[in-house]
């Protein structure tokens, strides 16, 4: 039986309703390619082959009695291991939930269930989504499967170094400030984050509750589309999630461009850019050009404030967040003589480096005295950016920008500074903090073989407009510009 | 100098998080570093706007978060529960003596 290296979800599809491979069969395959490389590249923290092959099952009994076969039927996915999934562990790549195991389904879980897809394991990211590197998993980092003795971005690293190296069909990441977008840039794949509040929040396990978002990463866009989906949608039990219909994002892909105006803010391409980033992304822009779309020069003014902006409110609420890891209820315990003391012994022992940086920044921010000068300023500034987009939306349908300022970085390069490693988040902050979607599509190489993303945003609730532009620039082979 | 030792000691306090001398310091001069920087909010003139808290509003238009009907909704879920905590005794989970007398 001769199998394809690349699956895409339609390849699943036609395989099994043609009886090529069975779910079952196909199941295993992924299994075989995850042993064999899960061991270099981490991505991986936990496989959940009991819950795999009961999925598979269920899908193979339906083709053999004929019956209609579910969206995404048989598709192998991995998810990111900060989305609670029922009888699976979910660490947060945390060692304050090294043995946690939710009773529960996140939503949009349990909707990828309902559609069909099984489910291979939970994939490795930084410490609770907090980080650009994956560095700070307690579980150790992720390998880029392109350039191994690189970074694969963070803080979805492991799903996005799962689906570029072939070990899952798709996988659901979650984006704070840039977390889905940028390690797809970082292995070579389309990451997308939806509008805030297109995808229930229910059952991810909060990091800053006003930025979180869940979405795909993908071989390709009409995959990111097929799991959209399946994921968005209303959904009671996540009261700021948008009860507004969903569009039919895999008929939209196809639609012509017909002129469409797509901005470019000088403001993403000055100060701290590489030149391959830069030229690749120009490239880009003019394959876009060739393909109908028209260039509109914008300036968004306040981009450059955008870091201090994030960091304070992210961290601000990550503080708030993450006081529930106390001991008491799940999670780890370290015991002490007075409640305060198990507190305060279980919250040193659990908690990383990075996350107790962000506890104490936000916390600082959020205390008597400084809520003022931090917090709330913050929150203004928020407002300005919010302001940028949508004055720049009366003039152009899409804004396409450079998804990092560099490739991806070697392990262990960015560690010891951690404002250098939160600098580099200029580019994918500022849609987080105005809650508006944007997709990170392959755009070329640069000279040394890496992969350069380009970021496409568009306004709230357009995913279909940015991945009908992320499509047709796949289809005319934007990977390689 | 944003940030002094006694400040970390403070929020670690406030926060619950046990720190070594050695943190003390590697923090306080970390996050000395990210407070400077982000002081580059005060360039810009913020008196007149309101503080955006979440972009619900804003996304919807005029759709503010409808609070769902208050009914009773099975939730049978106290077992799965207790079973992930360190020490529980059905229906409580159990902590240190917080009183003393």
């Amino acid at each position: 039986m001769s199998t394809p290296t690349t699956w895409t979800i339609a390849g699943v599809r036609a395989a099994l309703e043609s009886k090529k491979i069975s779910a079952r069969e196909l199941a295993a395959e992924f299994y075989a390619r995850i042993n064999a490389r899960n061991a270099e590249l981490n991505a991986f923290l936990t496989l959940s082959p009991e819950r795999a092959y009961a999925q598979a099952d269920r899908i193979d009994a339906t083709i053999a009695r004929g019956g209609a076969l579910p969206p995404l039927a048989g598709v192998p996915i991995a998810i990111k291991d900060v989305l609670s999934t029922r009888g699976i562990r979910t660490t947060c790549a945390s060692k304050i939930l090294e043995n946690y195991v939710p009773p529960y389904d996140a939503t949009a879980v349990e909707r990828l269930d309902g559609a069909g897809a099984v489910f291979l394991g939970k994939t490795n990211c930084d410490e609770f989504a907090m980080g650009g590197s994956n560095e700070n998993s307690a579980y150790g980092p992720v390998r880029n499967p392109v350039a191994p003795d690189r970074v694969p971005g963070g803080s979805s690293g492991g799903s996005a170094a799962a689906v570029a190296a072939g070990l899952a069909v798709a996988a659901l990441g979650t984006d704070t400030g840039g977390s889905i977008r940028q390690p797809g840039a970082y292995c070579g794949v389309p990451g997308l984050m939806p509008t805030y509040g297109r995808v229930s929040r229910y059952g991810l396990v909060a990091f800053a509750s006003s930025l979180d978002k869940i979405g795909p990463l993908t071989s390709n866009v009409a995959d990111a589309a097929a799991l959209m989906q399946a994921i968005a949608g209303h959904d009671l039990n996540d009261s700021t999630s948008a009860d507004l219909p969903v569009p039919n994002y895999s008929a939209e892909l196809d639609k012509p461009l017909d002129w469409l105006r797509i901005g470019v803010p000088e403001d993403y391409f000055g100060e701290g850019i590489e030149p391959d980033v830069k030229a690749k992304v120009e490239a880009g822009i003019a394959l876009l050009n060739k393909l109908g779309c028209r260039r509109v020069p914008l300036k968004m003014p306040h981009t450059d404030y955008a870091i201090a902006a994030y960091y304070l409110i992210a961290t601000a609420e990550a503080s708030s967040n993450l006081a529930r890891y106390d001991g008491v209820r799940y999670g780890l315990r370290v015991p002490g003589s007075t409640l305060t003391e198990m507190y305060r012994n279980t919250r040193e022992r659990g908690f990383g480096p990075e996350v107790k940086r962000r506890i104490m920044l936000g916390t600082y921010a959020l205390s008597a005295g400084y809520y003022d000068a931090y917090y709330l300023r913050a929150q203004k500034v928020r407002a300005l950016i919010a302001q940028d987009f949508s004055d720049a939306f009366q003039k152009v349908d899409v804004i396409v920008t450079p998804t990092s300022p560099t490739p991806a970085f070697r392990l262990g390069e960015k560690t010891a500074d951690p404002l250098q490693m939160y600098l580099a988040d200029i580019y994918t902050v500022t849609g987080s903090l105005a809650g508006v979607p944007g997709i990170s599509v392959p755009c070329g190489m640069t000279k040394a073989g890496l992969p350069v993303g380009m970021q496409i945003f568009g306004p709230h609730f357009s995913e279909a407009r940015v991945m009908q532009v992320a499509h047709a620039f796949e289809k005319a082979g934007g990977a390689s510009v | 100098m944003k940030i002094s030792r006694e400040d970390v000691v403070r929020v670690a306090e406030l926060a619950h998080l046990g720190l070594t001398p050695e943190e003390v310091e590697k923090y306080r001069e970390q996050l000395d570093a990210i407070l400077t920087y982000v002081e580059k909010m005060n360039e810009l003139d913020l008196e007149k706007l309101e503080p955006m808290a979440q972009v619900l509003h804003a996304a919807g238009g005029d759709r503010h978060p409808e609070l769902r009907e208050d009914t009773l909704q099975p939730c049978d879920a106290a077992a799965p529960i207790l079973a992930q905590a360190s020490d529980a005794a059905n229906p409580f989970f159990r902590v240190p003596r917080v009183i003393e007398r």
